[in-house]
């Protein structure tokens, strides 16, 4: 016979009910005062446990980029990032947020955002805690990363964290209903115990790739670097072996908040780029199990990507290089 | 479409679990025939190995087979064959190559009765892509990965007449990717080297190296494998309690 367990949200009155029921039988008294006391010490028993659960940070994973497509291995950094976070004891990710740039970034081959979009909430369908976001993607000018973290975090401090997120296309009464039902499962008796210590926090979510981007002449603001990972963190998924650790040593900035710098390892190569993925479709190939089934199926429907579409933007010069390289000239000329 | 020879796949193998990476080596094998302008892959068969295989962690063929079935469910040309699971004892490959080249010969049969009677059935036309006109048998060949090419060389794990039988009969195709020398595996080898026509060499450039390995070890960590599988298979292995720490369900390699 299973061993009696002290089960949370159980009355007491019931589990006297229980022991009456079960006899004297394999319990025994010493069993049967055992089981009682833990069932009376429970209410501190699940104090403690809270305690500890409030001292954890709460963290949003953001991860911007193209998704132009969004494919498998975008995904896994989600996962990837998620398991890290919380397997540190310290943190408890509770949401991820992909946002995806806004055609004003001017990159080669980047097709129309609300496309982008809908392949990312397709993509995301059946996740219970990644959703997309399209702040980004509707504003008219390219937005710089630091700016769309900022937003973020601002809108968690304002505590619409509960709130899905904006989108034009499909609607999801679902997915709120499912966040709601597991902050209401895991507070039975005291609901302030489970309450968030602080806001949570919004941590960029990206591979190695981003991070080396950094260097890339006038691409990134210094500026804006500090901030990303002074204010608020970098969780950094790369394939084992990789630069990243040299990098961070190698720069300045990042050194002196690599604490705030997490480097996940992927044991699994998932080269999944985007890039080779419009490649393959270009030539007739299969993305099948690169992608999943339903942006495959979208992609294929609406015939997204060509050599026409890979045309898109060439000669056009990227917006972060344009805005930076005006914006430095304008310093220097006004100095 | 016109005279290419037709072709079906196997891939023989523990799929424990499957995952996307053993769904890839089709879809880019497929791709690679198809743009050789020979040939026209019109059946893919996934064939788990049987239980006696005694490999470690290797849990329970019916589970195996069920898993691959709901990864299959979405794809239209390949499809999962129990035969091989359902042996009394572990069957050498050549032997599963055997017995589905002798089921494709049995199929034929039936289609050219079937067109000899005035009401033709229409399961014998089955096979996507065949023209019912055709008698042309379809080419079954192996597909495998390129570490399975390098077993070849591996002493004592294969029968030096079972190879020649499979590259000489049937045919390979073996998708690589990086950190494998495919060509040098064939070179290495003198009945490779001779029946080396018959060896087709897809190159897959994407890297997707998702071990089965890696696969249950996240899973016995409790960490996420969402996206290296489809969610029906990580669903499955969830509500069957597969793979976890203590799972029940370990297989003969147990005692090791």
């Amino acid at each position: 016979m299973e061993p009696m367990k002290a089960r949370r949200g159980v009355p007491f009155s019931s589990f006297r009910a229980e022991v009456v029921a079960g006899g004297p039988g394999p319990f025994g008294l010493r069993g049967l005062m055992t089981a009682m006391m833990s069932e009376c010490h429970l209410d501190q028993q699940l104090q403690l446990v809270t305690a500890d659960t409030s001292e954890k940070t709460d963290v949003v994973l953001l991860a911007c980029g193209s998704f132009n497509p969004i494919t498998n291995m975008h995904l896994r950094l989600f996962e990837l990032g998620k398991d890290y976070m919380n397997a540190t004891g310290k943190y408890r990710v509770i949401k991820g947020i992909i946002s995806p740039v806004g055609d004003a970034y001017r990159k080669k081959g980047l097709i129309p955002a609300h496309h982008r979009v809908i392949m990312a909430e397709l993509a995301t369908k059946n996740s219970h805690w990644v959703e997309v976001d399209t702040w980004e993607s509707l504003q008219k000018e390219w937005v710089e990363t630091v700016k769309v973290l900022r937003h973020h975090q601002e809108k968690l401090a304002t505590g619409s964290c509960d709130h899905p997120q904006s989108s034009p296309s499909l609607d999801r009464p679902g997915r709120k209903r499912k966040w709601a039902e597991q902050n209401q499962n895991s507070s039975p008796k005291k609901p302030q115990a489970f309450k968030p210590t602080g806001v949570p926090r919004v941590k960029l979510l990206c591979g190695a790739d981003l991070l080396e981007s950094f260097s890339v002449p006038n691409l990134w603001k210094i500026e804006d670097i500090t901030q990303i990972v002074a204010n608020y963190g970098l969780i950094c998924i790369t394939r084992a072996g990789s630069d990243a650790q040299k990098f961070i040593y190698e720069s300045d900035v990042l050194w002196r908040y690599q604490s705030n710098i997490h480097l996940v390892d992927e044991w699994i190569t998932n080269d999944i780029s985007s890039t080779k993925i419009r490649r393959a479709l270009r030539r007739g190939q299969s993305i099948r199990y690169l992608v999943p089934d339903l942006v495959q199926e979208y992609i294929e429907k609406h015939d997204l990507y060509s050599s026409e579409s890979e045309d898109r933007n060439v000669g056009v010069i990227l917006a972060p290089l344009q805005r930076n390289i005006a914006e430095a000239k304008h310093n220097s000329s006004m100095a | 479409m016109k005279n290419r020879i037709p072709v079906v796949l196997l891939a023989c193998g523990s799929f424990n679990p499957i995952t996307h990476m053993h769904l890839r080596l089709f879809e880019v094998a497929r791709d690679h025939l198809h743009q050789t302008g020979m040939y026209q892959v019109v059946e893919g068969i996934i064939s788990p190995v049987n239980d006696s295989y005694g490999k470690k962690d290797l849990v329970a063929s019916h589970h195996r087979v069920a898993m691959a079935r709901l990864a299959l469910q979405t794809s239209d040309w390949i499809r999962v064959d129990p035969w091989e699971s359902e042996q009394a004892q572990w069957t050498e490959t050549v032997k599963v190559l055997r017995h589905h080249h002798s089921e494709l010969l049995k199929s034929s049969a039936q289609m050219e009765d079937s067109r000899k009677t005035p009401s033709a059935s229409a399961d014998s036309c089955n096979l996507p892509g065949i023209h019912p006109c055709s008698a042309v048998l379809p080419e079954l060949k192996l597909l495998c990965g390129a570490d399975v090419l390098k077993t070849f060389h591996t002493p004592n794990l294969w029968k030096d007449e079972h190879i020649q039988e499979i590259v000489e009969k049937f045919g390979l195709v073996c998708v690589s990717r990086g950190g494998h020398d495919p060509k040098g595996y064939i070179l290495d080898s003198p009945i490779l080297r001779q029946f080396q026509h018959n060896i087709h060499l897809a190159r897959e450039p994407i890297q997707n190296e998702i071990s089965a390995t890696y696969v249950r070890k996240a899973l016995g960590q409790g960490q996420s494998v969402k996206y290296l599988l489809p969610d029906a298979v990580i669903a499955y292995i969830r509500d069957h309690g597969l793979y976890s720490s203590d799972s029940p369900w370990k297989g003969k390699g147990n005692a090791s």
